[in-house]
């Protein structure tokens, strides 16, 4: 082997050469209708909301005029938007630590060979196919104090009269649940197919050595996993600081304020109280914190040098 | 359904936006075809879509067989019209006429200059005197009328389970004390005295409209529609906030109702099923109690004003809610004399009778004499006197003020019964609001 390589590689190559310059390389033009859609639907707007965030109240009615920073001072200082932050952080963090363990178990038991695996992983998979529209609208359904289940299980949970929906601490943890329930099963894929990646070889190894499935679990499939920890906390941290359907149809930020993220307010500036400058502030700073966000976590998780985790194989 | 027409906030977002982009296409072709860029002589007319709408289609075929000048009504659906109009009006396809609630919903335009002030139309025949005045004076901004009424009143009224009441011996909550006893009577027997849907915190602010109204009189709400931000501090709003206070620690509304909206009729199937006794809403609510809870209606419902307030200064026989929705006219339009006379047109009989077999309860002069002839008469009665005799008819205030404090004086209101803000806060709050960017 090793010493015909030397004499076969260089063939190849030339094949290879030789076979892209006769099927033609594609031109950048056949990225051309990719790049104008994405560039009018997606960059030119965005572009247009960083404009519109200096152009003060602007109401829609008549034509944007540049102001300058008095949206973005406002923003600053507003109390609103303050509790807005601190209300999409905790339920940032609340979804992460409610998602994580349990799709993480449940893909690593998913990707291995029980009996009936296939058809559980089938039914718990179904929360995702389902709109959020429709979860959403089925959750509120079973969460209505009167006419709903609420009442049974709220005195459990804490909620004496089942007013989940309707105390500031239940809204909140409603929307982890609900968000939670849709979401778990695209990040248990995740990891399931994570988990299947990890070469078998290393627990034949670790169960000759006489580590246990305790042991082998934190030894081997943890740091084995690392790389899909990090997408799936970066898909549930950006996922949670934009959601938007779920708040605005299970709670509509109430009561009183005490669900009202930071996409939803940007929603009521918007489209409610027509303050498109002020909405264009907070949608673009929703956009610069998000991108930061994720650009710090795939930095410290090392996902971006590219550390195999085949190290030392 | 109407109850969800009123309010232009979206609610079911996905189904709304696809709504929106699918029609905003639609309706740019078809602006184009007709109005500013094709010249060919037709007038678009813009309105709401829903359940009402047939009662405009009929008007406009009507006017269009005595018309040289073709109408086209342009039906926008769902939710989201207030937005889509917005958008609408600032493009070059803007419509000749358009629906909207009058007050603040039609302020920034009118800033604009970009409707047309109607005044004069309305001082000549047959605009003057065909409506309800106080009627006529919602759709105005700064004392100018802009807009036509063009569908029907809908009062807020106080409605009650009249078996229920009969039952346990209470009288009809006409009065603060006839109401207090209502409540501690209902209460006592394991009912909610008042369903409410909170959650949608509009109905909330019909609450405190009413209570300001009767502690302090129509000119406190008034002076802060005319930009006066320190009313919001006026001694009655602090009265009339305290009393919703102690109706929330007495259980008036029950202990669930922050859980609870209107909008998927959770609060209405709490009257219309027994489970709560009273219901303060608009009368959209009756159409709506006899499509759901049909039996409820004929036999147990029953409606009166909104009680007396003792030492209140305001006149009891005042009213808040939606006066009408109206017909504005669009600066920009090339046919004023066709628009002028299609707004006209809103005066006559058949109109007002089509309007009423749509179940819509008209705001004209003469409506009055035509009731009798309609089922559900003595409701549509109630309506009509109650507004004419009325010598205020408050428009909702959310929608009496510009968006940019109507809209968080909701979210206010929501945080006040949610008890997330005292009295002086609410006061506090409101005051900087409006100053920041009334």
């Amino acid at each position: 082997m090793t010493l015909t390589a030397p004499a076969t590689k260089p063939q190849q190559r030339q094949g290879a050469a030789s076979r892209r310059a006769k099927v033609g390389r594609p031109r950048l033009a056949w990225a051309l209708p990719g790049v104008l859609f994405f560039a009018l639907f997606a960059i030119a707007p965005m572009l247009y909301s960083l404009y519109l965030s200096f152009c003060g109240s602007w109401s829609g009615i008549g034509p944007a005029r540049f102001v300058g920073l008095q949206d973005w001072h406002r923003l600053l200082s507003d109390p609103a938007i303050r509790q807005a932050t601190t209300l999409t952080v905790e339920m940032t963090v609340l979804s992460w630590l409610f998602q994580t363990p349990i799709s993480l178990l449940i893909g690593v038991w998913a990707a291995g060979k029980q009996r009936n695996r296939a058809i559980m992983s089938a039914l718990f998979f179904l929360p995702l196919v389902l709109s959020s529209t429709a979860i959403s609208l089925l959750f509120k359904a079973l969460l209505d104090p009167n006419f709903g289940l609420a009442s049974t299980f709220g005195p459990w949970l804490g909620f004496p009269q089942g007013n989940i929906l309707g105390s500031s601490h239940g809204a909140l943890l409603a929307l982890v649940f609900v968000g939670g329930w849709q979401f778990m099963p695209f990040h248990t894929l995740i990891y399931q197919g994570g988990a299947r990646q990890i070469p078998k070889s290393l627990y034949e190894a670790a169960s000759l050595d006489g580590a246990g499935r305790v042991s082998q679990f934190f030894h081997i499939t943890l740091p084995q996993l690392r790389h899909t920890i990090t997408t799936s906390s970066v898909l549930i941290i950006v996922g949670s600081l934009t959601s938007f359907e779920m708040v605005f149809l299970l709670t509509n930020g109430g009561p009183g304020t005490s669900s009202t993220t930071l996409s939803l307010a940007m929603y009521q500036n918007a489209f409610q109280n027509f303050d498109f400058g002020y909405a264009s502030a907070l949608g673009t700073a929703l956009v610069i914190v998000s991108t930061l966000l994720s650009l710090v976590m795939v930095k410290f998780s090392g996902f971006g040098s590219m550390r195999s985790t085949r190290e030392g194989m | 359904m109407r109850g969800i027409s009123r309010r232009f906030g979206g609610r079911f977002s996905r189904t709304a936006l696809a709504l929106t982009v699918v029609s905003g296409l639609t309706l740019t072709a078809a602006g184009c075809n007709s109005s500013s860029l094709g010249g060919d002589g037709a007038l678009v007319v813009y309105t709401y879509g829903d359940g009402s709408t047939d009662v405009q289609q009929q008007a406009v075929s009507d006017f269009n067989k005595t018309s040289k000048v073709q109408v086209k009504l342009v039906t926008v659906p769902g939710a989201n019209y207030a937005s889509k109009l917005r958008m609408v009006m600032s493009s070059p396809v803007a419509p000749d006429v358009f629906f909207n609630w009058g007050g603040g919903s039609i302020e920034p335009y009118v800033k604009a200059d970009q409707l047309v002030d109607l005044t004069p139309y309305f001082n000549e025949a047959p605009l003057k005197d065909a409506f309800l005045p106080s009627v006529v004076s919602a759709g105005a901004v700064d004392g100018k009328d802009y807009g036509v009424p063009m569908r029907g009143m809908q009062p807020v009224v106080l409605f009650y389970n009249k078996t229920l009441f009969a039952q346990y011996g209470l009288q009809a909550p006409n009065t603060w004390d006839a109401m207090q006893t209502a409540v501690t009577t209902l209460k006592a027997h394991g009912i909610t005295p008042f369903a409410l849907g909170d959650s949608d915190n509009w109905p909330s602010l019909m609450w405190l409209e009413y209570l300001l109204d009767r502690v302090g009189g129509a000119s406190v709400f008034q002076k802060i529609q005319s930009g006066d931000a320190s009313a919001w501090s006026d001694p009655a709003m602090s009265t009339a906030l305290n009393d919703i206070n102690l109706l929330i620690k007495e259980g008036a509304f029950g202990s669930t109702f922050t859980s609870e909206n209107y909008t998927s009729n959770a609060a209405p199937t709490l009257l219309g099923t027994g489970k709560a006794g009273m219901q303060l809403m608009g009368s959209w609510d009756y159409a709506n109690q006899v499509t759901n809870h049909a039996s409820f209606a004929e036999n147990d419902e029953a409606w009166t004003t909104f009680p007396t307030v003792p030492g209140g200064t305001g006149d009891p026989a005042d009213v808040v809610g939606n006066p009408a929705n109206y017909w504005s006219i669009s600066a920009r339009t090339k046919n004023l004399a066709t628009a002028i006379k299609f707004v006209q047109f809103m005066t006559q009989t058949s109109y007002e009778k089509d309007q009423l077999a749509g179940g819509n309860m008209p705001t004209n002069t003469d409506a009055g004499a035509l009731l009798p002839s309609y089922p559900n008469s003595q409701f549509l009665q109630f309506q009509y006197q109650t507004v004419q005799k009325a010598p205020s008819f408050q428009l909702s205030w959310d929608q009496a003020l510009p968006t940019t404090v109507g809209t968080p004086l909701d979210t206010e209101v929501g945080r006040f019964f949610a008890g997330q803000v005292s009295v002086s806060q609410f006061e506090s709050d409101m005051t900087n609001l409006q100053k920041n960017v009334g």
